[in-house]
């Protein structure tokens, strides 16, 4: 199981929300506090898409009582549930 | 008005008179049309407005088509008929199970579904729901698979994006071959198809693109379910019409709408959300409610994330607008 350094974690989130959502258009802003349903950068469908990309990408598999805000709603909450996963 | 247990309720009469006329205008007036066409699934919503049309155009101007598949309940069809003789109107049916095997409806749904459950094949039946317990939990309305055999085993798991997709584009195929059917029978006769969604439906997105969202006029389109049911009553919907748990009559394993789309029930949901349209202190409604204020502010975020998500579904095709 790949160990996770914060920082790269928070770009690769941000380079994969940015490629998937928002066509590679790096312009756009926003903070990694942000909702993404409450700003509209991912629905739940992407919210499946981003599932996926996090299992893959950190070889573990998330719980269907972890698919809440609290774990998967921003970038700030989802370093910190990748952060918990891996420790 | 203070917030209420009755804070939904409508004088029927009024409002269904009041709907009558807009009907009435909209079809003959703006429209031009001189019927009205309905797809009638023996569900509440299409029994309202097509109780609705009788009464504003007359029973000789309104043709109720039935439109079952090989998966649909047999309650559908004797209830739909049952609707017609009560209003008088013309009732056909149009099975639609070859055109739906034509387009590749089953074939494709049923092997996205072997992508989660390789042990599955026709003899199981399937349905997609979601999390019912949204006010004890935030949670995302995510899609699980659920299938079922004949001995009753049951198999539930959530889905991968690509089978999730697939599983919807094919059951879409239903919804939209209903209404291309509609708009036949309604263009050989210079008529107008009638949507039937309700307000929770149409403003949540819970229909599809296209498909059941494809109408030229939603007569109920802006009432909460629980107004609908007041409606129901009024108009003389046959009982068992209306204490016929919601489905969506879209996948082989019956599935309420509550699992499927809404994770609550509707006297919660429409109360929780006329609150939220209205501004109402989250305490207020607790009390009202029965419920914890974190409760009420779960659910005031479970119904913005729905609409916030689906606003592409409302949307008409854009134009490029050169102007700007």
């Amino acid at each position: 199981m790949p160990t996770i350094d914060q920082n790269t974690a928070r770009g690769d989130i941000k380079n994969f929300i940015i490629d998937s959502f928002m066509f590679g258009q790096k312009d756009q802003t926003f903070s990694d506090s942000d909702s993404f349903m409450e700003k509209g950068i991912v629905d739940s469908t992407g919210i499946l898409e981003m599932t996926s990309f996090i299992e893959e990408k950190y070889e573990f598999a998330i719980e269907d009582d972890e698919m809440t805000p609290e774990n998967l709603d921003s970038i700030d909450n989802l370093v910190q549930f990748i952060s918990k996963k891996l420790s | 008005m203070a917030y209420s247990k009755d804070s939904l309720t409508i004088d029927a009469e009024k409002v269904a008179n009041q709907l009558c006329e807009v009907i009435l205008s909209q079809i003959g007036g703006t429209l031009k049309k001189s019927g009205a066409v309905i797809g009638i699934s023996g569900g509440i919503d299409s029994s309202v407005c097509a109780a609705l049309c009788a009464k504003a155009l007359g029973p000789q101007k309104v043709l109720g088509v039935m439109m079952p598949e090989k998966e649909s309940s047999g309650d559908s069809e004797k209830l739909a008929r049952k609707l017609g003789e009560k209003f008088g109107f013309e009732t056909i049916k149009e099975d639609i199970t070859r055109g739906l095997a034509g387009l590749g409806c089953y074939s494709e749904r049923n092997e996205a579904i072997k992508q989660v459950f390789p042990e599955f094949d026709e003899s199981w039946k399937c349905k997609i729901i979601i999390p019912t317990n949204i006010l004890e939990k935030k949670t995302f309305n995510v899609f699980s698979l659920c299938i079922e055999n004949s001995a009753g085993e049951k198999k539930t798991k959530r889905m991968p994006l690509s089978a999730y997709l697939q599983i919807v584009a094919a059951s879409n195929f239903k919804q939209r071959l209903r209404m291309t059917t509609l708009y036949y029978h309604a263009e050989k006769k210079n008529w107008a198809v009638i949507g039937t969604g309700n307000k929770d439906e149409h403003e949540q997105g819970f229909f599809v693109k296209y498909g059941d969202g494809g109408a030229d006029l939603k007569p109920i389109g802006h009432l909460f379910k629980m107004q609908v049911f007041q409606l129901a009553e009024y108009l003389g919907v046959p009982e068992d019409i209306i204490n016929r748990t919601p489905t969506t009559d879209t996948y082989s394993s019956e599935v309420t709408q509550e699992e499927f789309f809404f994770g609550l029930d509707f006297y919660r949901m429409d109360m929780l959300w006329h609150a939220l349209e209205q501004n109402i202190p989250a305490k207020e409604v607790a009390k009202v409610l029965d419920l914890t204020i974190e409760q009420v502010e779960t659910g005031y975020a479970n119904i913005k994330r729905k609409i916030l998500a689906t606003e592409y579904l409302r949307m008409e095709p854009l134009m490029a607008d050169m102007q700007k």
